[in-house]
């Protein structure tokens, strides 16, 4: 209990400190009423407009009335859309999260599988190959994977349409289908990590001496690896995707542009360059949520996984 | 075991991403009547009807609003919620008899209440910077069933404004910018923010009915997904796209060649120096090529000016002062040597960087400044911040921009280069310039007036207040199974034109 106690207060304090970072950055690049009135502006109107949404008053008013509003569950109205905040970000959330869970979930399934495999190689030539090529594959970032991706399957072999994306609403399968290959960009970087920290894990439990008892007791090697170096090589691993599922949502904010997705990423952008505060503050605290959350999710999973973790420290 | 699990997913993802593609969704939409419009720009401001600042807001949201008058293909303004327009003889006194039957959206009827809550809304609250100012003279009463506007001076362009006041029902302003509802021949049905916004054809519609059920605006901020989604045949309408977005577009599809209606020019500080001199501008002026910058940016596409009339205004252009200046780097050396200036000056050429038709130009025009011996540097900035520096701030040498009109007056391309104008951002001064745009203003017999306006576009010519460039061609790429797009002289799309063949 005195745990998730701990947690909530270190969650409450990071929403406070980086909103209140994102909403005092705001004050430096300037306010939306330029924009919001066009080019025809009438210098009465912007003093008007910017009296009538109160960009006259002090920077740590503003910020308190914000976040009550904000914990009364009123995430505000868009400048620019004139629409309540929660009702445009929270439909692109969905969005964005299928896209990190898809990426998520292939990153699991693929790297576990993959360094298994390379762990129970009997060629060392193959192994190394494996190593060199996974080492390659690790430094290419995801918006690159992306773009390759995008002329490859979109514009080369007509596998897909860029930009045609489809909502969940509409077609399920077609909502999925578009995301696949963003996700395959993001979890690609993350399954040659995961592999290469597997492989050397493993390898490293491999050569203990309760593996060799193990195998003097007639045990073979695809027991031993996966009942016995596995379990204790996954503990580590378990943490990197933890942070890699924190991350991979920054990811998202990226590929979204590259493959034209409508999620939390494009509108954070759009809303950053139009000035749009209230839509950027919900988005930076949503993000923010969302990695906390993710890394007390990890801290949960390690004592179930391993009973020596206790999390009462 | 885990093999086979991934290899199983991966299968059916596979299959996933390859159904959302094969399907001819072209058809499907042919036999629902439906029609998809690609928009390279999100909806990003209000709907409210009073609040859109956007020219892509705007062009598409007039399919759901209407005004008392509203404009027609040919640039006039015709009858839409009002029957008729009774001007008394000294045209300050307008009477609009009510259309009988006229329904908005939500089913009601409207009453002389909803015209009068919608001119007092809108003066208001529009961000239009000279709607207000007529409005504020404008003394509207109902008589009946009649609307009767008492203006407090003559003005010619009143109908125009008055297109520009949507009707919306009785107390529905707050509302508007989540739910619209108008009169116009399509009400709203949803809008997704950055993915579409969706109109359904108006039944209960007073005029012509349209002929297309569903309109969906798809928005692609990004050009190539833009292209893509056509050659895909997702889409079946784009409107101003530039030549090389069309080249890539496959069979299918028919384009058109339009304008963007919009006065491209090399604007110049005329309050700056050097620029004060009207030696220097005309020099400016005789040192860009037109024709190579048609040549290099559009394949020579565009169509050139001479002043702050485009073409298709046509009743206002001057085609005389079209090659007024024509390509002449001695005489550009002459007039500098003439000026002071033998050795050239420095000066930059601001262009808003998220415009890439004003940026290409800019390029062409710096290398052939450079020619005639001035030294011109290329400026990039955000367009946030040319409004601010820019336009507001008016610190800036020269900037290749283009502006266009909100309403089909010559005015509104005109009126801001009057000295005392707050939106004359080039600070041009000219008592002649002034003195024939507030004469045209009051002028009541059309011919005298259009004489008028006429004489003050060739001022600005000849005193080369800015180095005119051209109305940019843009074009719309349209399903070859749709037929009767209409083009405006001002931004619009008008969905109720077209059809399926």
């Amino acid at each position: 209990m005195k745990y998730v106690l701990k947690k909530a207060i270190n969650l409450i304090l990071t929403v406070v400190l980086v909103s209140f970072l994102a909403f005092c950055a705001f004050q430096i690049i300037g306010d939306p009423i330029a924009r919001m009135l066009g080019a025809e502006a009438t210098p009465e109107k912007i003093a008007q407009l910017r009296e009538e949404l109160g960009f006259n008053r002090p920077v740590m008013t503003r910020y308190l009335e914000w976040a009550g509003n904000f914990l009364r569950g009123d995430m505000g109205i868009s400048y620019s859309y004139k629409l309540p905040v929660a009702e445009m970000v929270l439909p692109k959330l969905g969005t964005t999260v299928a896209l990190t869970l898809m990426a998520f979930v292939l990153t699991c399934v693929a790297s576990i599988s993959i360094g298994v495999f390379q762990v129970r190689l009997k060629s060392a030539r193959i192994d190394r190959l494996m190593t060199v090529a996974n080492q390659i594959i690790m430094s290419i970032p995801p918006f690159f994977i992306g773009i390759l991706f995008t002329c490859f399957f979109g514009l080369v072999l007509h596998w897909f349409t860029p930009g045609y994306f489809v909502s969940f609403k509409e077609d399920p399968a077609g909502f999925f289908g578009y995301l696949f290959l963003p996700a395959v960009s993001i979890a690609i970087p993350k399954i040659s990590q995961c592999v290469k920290m597997l492989r050397s894990q493993t390898g490293a439990e491999l050569e203990k001496d309760y593996i060799r008892t193990a195998y003097s007791r007639g045990m073979n090697t695809g027991f031993a690896v996966n009942y016995h170096a596995l379990h204790n090589a996954i503990i580590p691993v378990i943490s990197f995707l933890a942070v890699s599922l924190a991350e991979m949502l920054a990811s998202c904010i990226i590929i979204e542009q590259i493959f034209t997705i409508p999620g939390i990423g494009r509108l954070l952008l759009s809303s950053i360059s139009s000035r749009d505060f209230t839509v950027v503050l919900a988005i930076v605290v949503i993000l923010v949520i969302w990695v906390i959350v993710v890394n007390y999710i990890a801290d949960i999973i390690y004592p179930l996984v391993d009973p020596r973790i206790k999390v009462s420290k | 075991m885990n093999k086979k699990i991934i290899s199983v997913l991966l299968a059916a993802l596979m299959i996933f991403s390859l159904c959302s593609c094969g399907k001819d969704k072209g058809s499907e939409r042919k036999a629902a009547n439906e029609v998809v419009i690609g928009i390279a720009q999100d909806l990003g401001d209000s709907l409210n009807p009073y609040q859109m600042t956007a020219a892509g807001t705007k062009e598409i949201m007039t399919n759901l609003y209407e005004g008392l008058y509203k404009v027609a293909p040919s640039g006039d303004y015709v009858p839409a919620v009002a029957e008729d327009c009774n001007i008394s003889e000294d045209g300050t006194v307008y009477t609009f008899p009510l259309r009988q039957g006229v329904k908005f959206h939500n089913g009601k009827e409207v009453t002389a209440e909803d015209v009068i809550y919608s001119f007092k809304t809108c003066l208001e609250i529009s961000v239009d910077s000279s709607l207000p100012a007529v409005l504020q003279s404008a003394d509207v009463k109902s008589e009946g069933n009649n609307i009767v506007i008492t203006l407090s001076a003559a003005n010619n362009d009143f109908l125009a404004y008055v297109s520009l006041v949507y009707i919306i029902p009785e107390g529905y302003s707050a509302e508007a910018a989540t739910n619209p509802v108008g009169t116009g021949p399509y009400k709203f049905v949803s809008r997704s923010v950055q993915e579409s916004i969706v109109f359904e054809k108006f039944d209960e519609y007073w005029g012509t009915p349209a002929s297309i059920k569903k309109v969906t605006c798809k928005i692609h901020e990004n050009s190539t997904a833009l292209i893509a989604a056509i050659n895909a045949g997702a889409i079946d309408l784009v409107p101003h796209l530039t030549l090389d977005q069309v080249a890539g577009i496959g069979e299918g599809y028919d384009v058109l060649e339009d304008s963007m209606k919009l006065v491209q020019a090399l604007y110049l500080n005329n309050a700056r120096e050097p620029f004060n001199d009207v030696r220097v501008r005309k020099a400016i002026c005789y040192a860009l090529d037109i024709d190579e910058i048609l040549k290099i940016t559009a394949e020579g596409h565009g169509s050139k000016l001479g002043s702050s009339i485009y073409p298709a205004f046509s009743k206002y252009f001057d085609e005389s002062l079209v090659g007024m200046y024509p390509h002449n780097v001695d005489e550009a050396k002459r007039l500098l040597t003439e000026a002071g200036y033998p050795d050239g000056f420095s000066m930059t050429v601001t262009v808003p960087s998220n415009y890439t038709p004003h940026v290409n130009v800019g390029q062409v025009i710096v290398r052939q400044l450079q020619e005639a011996g001035i030294k011109a540097e290329l400026k990039e900035i955000e367009w946030n911040s040319w409004l601010t520096d820019v336009y507001s701030g008016r610190d800036f040498d020269s900037t290749v921009s283009g502006f266009d009109a909100s309403t089909l007056t010559a005015n509104a391309l005109l009126a801001r280069w009057t000295s005392d104008n707050k939106k004359n951002m080039i600070g041009f001064k000219s008592e002649r310039y002034d003195e024939l745009i507030a004469k045209a203003t009051v002028e009541t017999d059309d011919a005298i007036r259009t004489q008028l306006y006429k004489e003050a576009t060739r001022v600005l010519a000849e005193e080369a207040a800015n180095a005119y460039i051209q109305d940019l061609a843009e074009y719309t790429v349209i399903n070859k199974d749709l037929s009767g797009y209409t083009f405006y002289p001002l931004y619009r799309i008008d969905f109720t034109t077209i059809y399926y063949k």
